[in-house]
Order: structure tokens, then sequence, then C-alpha cells
């Protein structure tokens, strides 16, 4: 009796799942009358704001990641090393992106960003990329902080520092040749989810007026009727191979290593 | 007297430990630079702005021209999708998560659920919206079938996908898999030991559930709640992508006012933006605290 209420939630839990995926796929097939085809995928494949959309995109969401390292791998380590009581202040900071929505830290940047201010980014077109980056790695900061950290917490930081500077390494040598291999797996983990997160990140890219591919998405579900599923199908592959891979890689890690 | 000697021992550890102090906070002073620019100015700037006049001077205006019908409705159409859709989450959710860990399933079936709770509470946003319209819409999947096998429309039925009703469903395709990937390890939390002491103890499966598994679950469902709100109340992308503007909720009224579209006041922005932060905030004050009182029984 238990069994079968179990399976009857899982059932009908999966239905609602799997209905907006047939009906996607299904629909971005139907571009063609009275017969199946790929027709609608040709047309986005063909479209060349695709491929500049989804190049920038993929660009910027590269820069984020490179930056998001390089920002949060030698100070996860840091504060593990040498300030462990900052921790938690840290963990509530690197949180406060899931409290506070998109729309309204981008709607800071272009306040205090403008072209009147001590910082004028939004006044140039690199300046508008570089605060798009800066924005995306806000947004992936929960992700990529608590990736790297989980990764430091399976390595003994204090020895691994001791033996690299009594062989007489620099900072620079310790994080990057020293530390980094070592949490490889956990920083590809917080890389793809961030990779997820920008692909189709929509808010911040069309209010600072980039030419990203959520944007484009969006402008193309307003006016066309078959591509948006294509491209809907599209992103949930895009999504499904990044979080998928994710879990690849996390599970490598499981995998019992010699004690360090 | 052993006070006062721990005292002066801290008094004089301070000057060696200050030596080093400022090196040691060097380390974190770029992150610390980052955040402060690109996350709590920005967000500093809009709340403050909220209690500025467009000179500068100290003002309520703002926030009280908040109060006007069709923001007041604005508000309170968001908040009820978010609350509407952070229940049913936190249900539909909680039943799957419960029929795998404690409905005797098979144990292969969780991590293919766990996997797709991942990517499925990440799927938000734009192509949610055209996978939602490609099957509830007007011409979708499940409209063209009951149309063609029972002749009846969703529409005649009273649905509509532009709707408070639309919106719910959808944002329900991300809310369900956080709810599961949340209350997994809970569920899994609780020992088989207070069952064991509580049937020992004559307790029927349903006191069980009543006078112990339910009160530890509790701040967990709770928190979780919370949380799933907060989720539901920032989502913009989706609402956007699928009602363009003819839903007046806050997240698009937010951004047509960004984009300068309607309000025309930018204080009046700075005062719906302060708004989210309010709300949101709230509700994840309550997800924090929550969680720190489930966390003392789920160790």
């Amino acid at each position: 009796m238990k069994r079968l209420w179990a399976w009857a939630a899982l059932i009908i839990g999966l239905i609602y799942f799997i209905l907006p995926l047939v009906g996607m796929t299904n629909f971005s097939l139907k571009m063609r009358r009275g017969e199946y085809s790929f027709d609608a995928y040709a047309k986005v494949f063909a479209d060349s704001r695709f491929h500049e959309t989804f190049g920038y995109s993929v660009w910027m969401a590269l820069l984020t990641i490179v930056f998001g390292v390089f920002l949060v791998v030698p100070t996860a380590y840091w504060v593990r090393l040498k300030l462990p009581y900052l921790r938690p202040y840290i963990e509530f900071v690197t949180l406060l992106p899931l409290v506070i929505p998109a729309i309204v830290i981008v709607f800071g940047y272009i306040r205090l960003y403008n072209t009147s201010s001590w910082l004028p980014l939004t006044g140039s077109y690199v300046g508008t990329d570089v605060l798009l980056v800066f924005g995306y790695a806000t947004l992936s900061l929960p992700y990529m902080y608590r990736a790297v950290d989980t990764g430091l917490r399976t390595i003994d930081v204090t020895t691994l520092t001791e033996a690299a500077q009594s062989l007489g390494a620099g900072w620079a040598t310790i994080i990057g040749r020293v530390i980094l291999p070592n949490v490889t797996v956990a920083v590809m983990s917080g890389a793809f989810v961030t990779f997820a997160i920008v692909m189709g990140e929509f808010t911040m890219a069309a209010l600072l007026n980039k030419p990203a591919f959520g944007p484009y998405m969006q402008l193309l579900g307003a006016n066309r009727a078959y591509e948006p599923a294509a491209l809907a199908v599209i992103a949930f592959g895009i999504t499904w191979a990044c979080l998928g891979l994710m879990q690849l890689v996390s599970r490598l890690q499981k995998t019992p290593q010699r004690p360090v | 007297m052993s006070t006062e000697t721990a005292t002066k021992a801290n008094s004089a550890a301070p000057p060696g430990r200050f030596a080093r102090f400022p090196m040691h906070w060097l380390g974190v002073v770029p992150f610390a630079a980052f955040v402060l620019l690109f996350l709590i100015l920005p967000t500093m700037k809009i709340v403050i702005g909220a209690f500025q006049t467009a000179d500068g001077g100290f003002t309520l205006s703002n926030v009280a021209g908040l109060f006007t019908p069709s923001i007041l409705a604005a508000y309170w159409i968001s908040i009820k999708i978010s609350f509407m859709s952070a229940i049913l989450g936190c249900l539909i959710g909680f039943a799957m998560a419960a029929a795998v860990v404690l409905g005797g399933l098979p144990r292969s079936i969780r991590d293919p659920l766990l996997t797709f709770s991942g990517v499925a509470s990440n799927f938000a946003g734009v192509p949610l919206a055209f996978a939602f319209l490609a099957t509830l819409g007007p011409v979708g999947l499940v409209n063209l079938f009951l149309r063609s096998e029972f002749g009846v429309d969703l529409r005649m039925l009273g649905f509509n996908i532009l709707s408070f009703w639309g919106l719910t469903v959808t944002y329900l395709f991300f809310q369900i898999p956080l709810m599961v990937l949340i209350i997994t390890p809970a569920l899994d939390g609780l020992k088989k030991e207070w069952r064991e002491a509580a049937a020992i103890l004559g307790a029927t499966n349903g006191q069980y559930w009543r006078m112990v598994g339910f009160p530890i679950l509790l701040p967990s469902l709770l928190g979780t709640l919370a949380l799933l709100f907060a989720n539901a109340f920032g989502a913009v992308a989706t609402a956007i992508a699928l009602t363009g503007s003819s839903l007046n909720i806050v997240p698009i009224l937010l951004y047509a006012q960004i984009r300068g579209d309607v309000l025309g006041d930018p204080h009046l922005g700075y005062a719906l933006a302060f708004g989210m932060i309010v709300v949101t905030g709230c509700a994840n004050a309550i997800y924090i605290w929550l969680r720190a009182r489930s966390e003392r029984w789920l160790k």
C-alpha cells in the first residue's frame, strides 16, 4: 500500500516534468506542416544573430569562470589557512546573491557606474562587458565559493603550504601549482554551474544592453513560433550537459584518494 | 582573580598579533573589494536611493509612492504567485522525496532523481517559458491533444498560460526540484532509532509522524518554503518571456521601470527594488533562522 502511494507520487511528479520537455521537443519539430522536420533548428542555426549571441555568451561564461577562479581560489585558501574565524562571514556574503534578486543588483550597477559616476563602466562597450562579467561572477559566487571551499576541506591545506614553503615556494607558486591542482575537480564543478548560469542569464544582459544568448532567446520568443521551442531544446541540452559533467567530475572526486 | 589574569593575558597578546594583523588581512582584500563594489555598494545605492529626493535629501515619499493601487496590486500578485508556487513546490517535492527515501522504492531511482533535480532546478528563465508555452499554450501539446481527443479547450476550462495559474505551474518546474534537493538530506537524517524508540513505546505509524517525524522536519519544511518563496519572487526572465508585460508583477514592473518604459521616476524605481529586497530579505531571514534550528537535530 505504502509502495503504491510512493510510486503514484513519483509517477505523477515525473509526468509533470516530462510533459514540458516532450511538449517543447514536439513543437520544435512541427515547423513543416503535417510532418516532423528539423526546419526550426535549421532556421535557428542559419541565423547569424544566433551565432553572434551564442558565441558572445560562451566568451562571457569563460571569462567569468577565469575571473571567478582567480577571485575565489586564493580567497577560500587564505581564509582556510589564516583566517578561519572569518569563514562564517565570508560564507554569508557569498550567499547574498541568492537573496538579492539579480534585477536589483544590475539596477544598482546601472545607477552606480553610469557615465557621470566616478567609475563610468556603462559608458563604453568594453566597460559594460567588464561590468557584465563582474555581474555574472556575483551571480555564480554562491556556487563557485561553496564548490571550492568543499574541495579545500578534503585536502590538508596547512601541511601542503608548509611543505611547499620549506621547498622555497612563494605564494603564487603555492596557490597556482600546489593548491589549484588539488582542487581541480571542485573548481570544475563550480565552473560547469557557472557556465550553465551564464548561458541562460537574461536579466543582467538585457538591462546592460548586451548581445547575449538570453536576450536573443527572449526576442525570438516574442516574434517567432517554432524557433523558440528549438532554442529551448538547445538550452536544455546545454544545462543537462553542464550539470551532467558536473556530477561526473564530482563522482571522480569521491573515489578514494591517497591519504595526504 | 583568574578572569583578571585572563584579561591581562588577552590585552598583552594584541601588540604581537597586531604586527601580523595587516599582512593576514591583505589576503582577503581583493575579494572584499570585489564584493563591496559589485554586490554591497550597488545594493546600498538602491536602499539609500529609496529614501532620497532627486537632489539628495531624505524623504519617505518614494516608499510612500509604492502605496498606490496598481503597485500594491503588483506586489500582492507577486507575493501570491511566489507563495502558491512555494507551497505547491514544497508539497509535491516532499511527496517525491518521501516516495524515494521512505516509500520503499528501489534505491536505483534515487541518484537519477537527484541528478535530474539538479538539472531542472537550473533550467529556469527564458527557455523554461518556451517549454511551457509549447506544452500548455493555445497551440501547445496538451491543448491539441485535448481538442482532438475530447473536443475541449484549456481556455474553455478556464486555464490561460498567461495568468496567475499559468505562471505558478511554470515556476513549479524549478521549485519542486529545489525542494527535492534540499529535503532529501533532511529525510535521510531521520534516524531509524527514533522510529524504533517510538515503536517500542507503542506508537503507531501515524503517531510517530505526528509527534516525532513531522516536528523534527517542520523547521526544514518551513525554511525551504521561505527559500522557494524568495526564489520565485526574484524570477524575472521566466515571467517576461512567458507573459511579455501583460501580467502586472513586481519584477516585470521594475524591469520596465529600468528600461524607462513606464513610471519615469528613478526614485520610485529605487523604492520598488527596495521593496523586493525587503520581501526576499524577510523570507531568507526566516530560512536562515529555521535552518539553524533544524540543524540541531540533523547532524
